[in-house]
């Protein structure tokens, strides 16, 4: 009974960490990347203050715009805290974990794309349209590459469960594998994409020619914005984390003891600080590159994930 | 009062249909009562070979039955077991639907055109499917697949004054009469093997089961009956007769074709090498798998390119039947090596996804059937914002575009899961080749999946929203309840198989066990219904009903504290679009399937045929001073071009060489016999 309640405990806990340490991450690396780039930072909270500005504006709708247009915010949020639930952030004890393995992880992210790219082309404006036929293209691209990366890490663990993914690589005893080095260089390259940052998309620009998810929500205002926009930091929060969670889980709470909590939400943001240091150093000195690059970019990836489960196929 | 038994019932209902396609004759100057009657009746036709179905899966029971008719010594085997009552549980369901569906949907064309071919061939083709699948011996299964075969042939032809929908059921006819040869030919194989030759039971599939037929010659009738099945499920390179059918037949009849007819063809596949064959060799289900994961990736392909929304359907059918054989060759390759559970859970997967396919395509088909029915137009380049006009059909179709997608909750993806599972699972093989082709096979899989999402982002957007592209304005209407109905009952069924998977692998797993002697409904289970866990629960675990209400309480959540006026106080006003400045923006300029496939086009673009051309429509005009272009677009598919264009011109260049002998003159061909008879007199 009490390992029940502690694990609900966890999971709310979990789901209060992944709300608000969303944009925290990303007023991290915006402030770091102000710093690199020698500028002056407007500090680690104003992505609160932009989400909280959103929320008290009105919204503006276009004339054509249908219930699927209004609907995606919310779907959009929902998917992607649903994610967050089930995704060991801070603890591989969570109840939710067994609703959805890695595949169905994936695919709940693909389905608060699909309505995205839907809602990008429902107010028929020619951006929407080619900011949702470009990020449907980069998905297409990453997702099979995601999922050969990921499938490399569960054939090590022999297991599509998160949490088990996780507790296999804490408990058993730290080697090398050619394969794990393959996976996690190819979900390095597939995260950038799918979060959308530089070098695949810019997250920060609204020129036409350069724009892939900012088109598809260009005709967003008001909470509807906000909710989408929290639910892109969500995004890269949950990326990073699950990268930490496959890759580099130690410091993750376990069943017990309960002391381990704390202890796993410091490990966290600790972990998520050199992530976001790692972002800014991605990004800073590169260029975002033109969208059929992306090609070769992505298809690299999958070569990667690729090379991984065929090593550990052969090798191991 | 004692239920019939599952063979009564499914006799019964073939016997409805079968009245019904006399009767069709007989009334057929009664149109609008026609189409009440036939589609009614149908629909309770439907129903008991729902019922037969469902029960002969529920009870395992293996039921036969031999009726005295036929040719005098060769009476007709039927029997039900297993596998054949899921087939006819799928038929039986989808049939209902559609049938439902038919009631508004036929009404159309009341009035319009004779509609008397339609109400004899569609109960025809319904029985046609229904015996394909309780037939026990070869000449009986090649009577009902003859039936079929030819029935469907008469409803794609049904709208006859176009030639490209002759043109589209010639091929269609063709193709299905190559394959029919070649299953006769590895049925006569088996029978050739089989005990009682001399007694004229040969020709039973109980006795080609007990046949003992070597390896070389098993190999040969597999070959001939996959290829010849294949012809008929639309497997890559044999599908060319496939988009071309599919949107030249009503709707109604593209929803049974694609979504049934496909799945007795896969029926047959699975019977033979299972059942009759019993696997022996591991690389039968290498060929399945290679020819599986072709059709996937190339049939999502050419669907992502397609205009036409009937068109890019059908290609995605292709692109199914693909992913249901990659499971079906995963299971025979598991069967190869005794690894059993493996082999049931591979071949659960497939027929779980035979189930969902015949449920969203049936669906999408329907949808788009309304979208024809409502605005007269196949060509997604001339519609848009839809759903303003359609909400019914609008929601309806997001389903089943959800759906196809394998999007959670809904069933696409459950099928999915489960056959990444299976491919997970295969580093305990001992084959270096499957070790290499596994990893391979998942990445295609997966490429599929997000490649299906991408082409029905575009259909559906391209079709519903956005705003109208057509010339004149848009007339639509949503459609009559009956059609709206079909569709209703369709969508909930999709989401009802992809909520309690549990329940279905519990119910289904009847077939695998007497295929292979292994379920995985216990191992399934151990975690309660809510969880799916096909092997353990340390391995992989799924909840549709979790994620389900998860993400639903979330929206939830987030629509009450940010949405109610209360809390939030922000107005909600209209506008236009923002035009970037410029004053005319038209509905011309809006993204259209055209230009959302273009980077697709760019990337795969290898893989087809594809001609483009811009030409400056003035001549005299220098080129940077046109005032239009046109644009031009061919995409075609390879495989007809390789593969068929040398074929067809290779009988032509005969016919043209044998033509010379042919002068129309009675004379010489007197000679030609004269001499004929004189050569076989001189060496008999």
């Amino acid at each position: 009974m009490t390992t029940t309640l502690y694990s609900i405990i966890v999971e709310f806990v979990q789901i209060a960490v992944v709300l608000l340490a969303g944009p925290a991450l990303a007023g991290w690396v915006r402030m770091l990347k102000c710093r690199m780039q020698g500028r002056t930072s407007a500090g680690v909270l104003q992505p609160y203050r932009d989400i909280m500005k959103l929320f008290v504006k009105d919204v503006v709708l276009a004339e054509n715009a249908s219930w699927i247009f209004r609907f995606t915010p919310y779907l959009v949020f929902g998917a992607t805290v649903m994610a967050g639930a089930i995704i060991p952030v801070i603890s591989t004890v969570l109840p939710s974990a067994p609703a959805a393995d890695i595949i169905a992880l994936v695919a709940i992210f693909a389905m608060a794309r699909f309505f995205t790219a839907l809602a990008g082309m429902d107010a028929g404006t020619a951006f929407g349209g080619m900011g949702s036929s470009r990020e449907m293209t980069v998905a297409t691209l990453a997702e099979p590459a995601m999922l050969m990366s990921v499938f490399t890490v569960s054939l090590v663990s022999g297991s599509t469960s998160l949490s088990q993914m996780a507790q296999v690589v804490t408990t058993n005893p730290l080697m090398l594998r050619p394969s794990l080095a393959f996976a996690l260089l190819a979900f390095i390259l597939i995260a950038v994409a799918e979060t959308g940052r530089i070098p695949v998309d810019n997250p920060a620009t609204h020129l036409e020619l350069t724009m892939l998810h900012e088109a598809m929500t260009l005709e967003y205002s008001g909470r509807h914005l906000a909710l989408i926009e929290w639910a892109k930091m969500i995004k890269l929060f949950l990326y990073a984390a699950l990268g930490v969670a496959l890759f580099f889980p130690w410091g993750i709470a376990g069943a017990t003891p309960l002391w381990m909590l704390p202890a796993a939400v410091f490990y966290l943001a600790v972990k998520m600080a050199i992530v976001g240091a790692v972002i800014v150093l991605i990004e800073t000195p590169l260029a975002k590159m033109r969208i059929f690059r992306v090609t070769e970019f992505l298809g690299m990836a999958f070569l990667f994930a690729t090379i991984g489960m065929l090593s550990y196929f052969m090798l191991e | 009062m004692t239920m019939p038994s599952p063979m009564a019932l499914a006799v019964y209902s073939v016997v409805i249909l079968l009245i019904m396609a006399i009767s069709a004759l007989v009334f057929k100057s009664r149109q609008g009562f026609l189409v009440n009657a036939v589609f009614a009746f149908s629909s309770l036709a439907c129903v008991m070979a729902l019922t037969a179905g469902f029960q002969a899966v529920s009870n395992g029971a293996v039921e036969t039955l031999i009726l005295p008719i036929g040719l005098p010594d060769l009476p007709f085997y039927l029997r039900i077991d297993a596998l054949s009552g899921f087939f006819i549980a799928i038929i039986g369901l989808l049939g209902l639907f559609v049938s439902i569906y038919s009631l508004g949907y036929v009404r159309g064309f009341v009035g319009q055109r004779s509609i008397t071919s339609l109400a004899v061939f569609y109960p025809l083709f319904m029985a046609g499917m229904i015996l394909v699948v309780i037939s026990d011996d070869a000449y009986f299964f090649m009577i009902a697949w003859e039936l079929m075969a030819v029935s469907s042939f008469f409803l794609v032809c049904f709208e006859d004054e176009s030639g490209a929908n002759r043109r589209a059921a010639f091929i269609y006819l063709l193709i299905a009469h190559i394959g029919a040869v070649m299953i006769l030919l590895s049925f006569g194989l088996m029978a050739g093997f089989a005990s009682g030759f001399e007694n004229f039971k040969g020709y039973t599939f109980s006795a080609m089961r007990g046949a003992h037929i070597s390896p070389g010659w098993a190999s040969a009738a597999f070959l001939l009956a996959f290829f010849g099945f294949a012809a008929k499920a639309g497997v890559v390179p044999l599908h060319v007769w496939l988009p071309e059918a599919h949107p030249a037949a009503p709707s109604n009849v593209s929803a049974l074709m694609s979504g049934v007819m496909l799945k007795t063809a896969l029926y047959g596949i699975i019977r033979l090498t299972f059942d009759i064959l019993t696997v022996s060799q591991w690389w039968w289900g290498g060929i399945v798998l290679v020819l599986g994961l072709i059709s996937a990736v190339t049939g999502i392909l050419y669907a992502i390119m397609q205009v036409d929304l009937k068109r890019a359907l059908a290609y995605s059918s292709v692109e199914n039947v693909g992913i249901i054989l990659i499971s079906i060759g995963l299971s025979m390759i598991f069967t190869a090596h005794k690894m059993h559970e493996l082999a049931s859970l591979a071949l659960i997967a497939g027929l779980y996804h035979s189930l969902n396919h015949a449920m969203f395509k049936g669906l999408l088909f329907m949808g788009a059937g309304a979208i024809l029915h409502a605005t007269h137009e196949r060509n997604m380049e001339r519609m848009g914002g839809l759903i303003h006009k359609l909400p019914w059909t609008a929601t309806l179709f997001l389903i089943g575009c959800l759906s196809i997608s394998a999007m959670p909750p809904f069933n696409g993806f459950v099928s999915e899961w489960l056959t990444f599972q299976a491919f997970l699972l295969s580093p305990a093989l001992p084959n270096p080749i499957l070790k290499l082709l596994f990893p391979l096979g998942a990445a295609l899989l997966a490429l599929t999946a997000a490649l299906s999402a991408r082409c029905f982002v575009k259909v559906y957007s391209v079709t519903f929203l956005g705003r109208w592209r057509g010339e004149h304005p848009c007339a639509a209407r949503e459609v009559n309840w009956p059609m709206k109905a079909g569709m209703c009952l369709c969508a909930a069924s999709c989401l009802l198989l992809g909520v309690f998977p549990t329940a279905v692998i519990g119910w289904a797993d009847m077939a695998p066990l007497i295929l292979i002697g292994a379920k995985i409904s216990v191992s399934a289970k151990t975690f309660g219904w809510l969880w799916l866990t096909p092997v353990s629960s340390v391995r992989a675990s799924y909840s549709a009903p979790v994620i389900f209400i998860g993400i639903t309480a979330v929206v939830a959540a987030a629509y009450a504290v940010f949405h109610s006026r209360r809390s939030s106080k922000t107005a909600l006003t209209r506008a236009p679009v923002w035009g970037c400045g410029f004053e005319k923006l038209t509905n011309r300029m809006q993204y259209n399937s055209t230009s959302f496939a273009m980077p697709l086009r760019r990337i795969f673009g290898f893989l087809m045929m594809i001609k483009e051309s811009v030409t400056p429509q003035d001549a005299n005009a220098h080129g940077a001073f046109q005032r239009k272009f046109v644009y031009r677009l061919m995409i075609n598919d390879r495989v007809w071009y390789l593969l068929y264009k040398p074929f067809s011109k290779a009988a032509f260049w005969c016919a043209r060489k044998a033509g010379f002998m042919q002068h129309g003159r009675i004379q010489i061909y007197l000679l030609y016999s004269f001499i004929t008879l004189i050569v076989l007199l001189v060496f008999a």
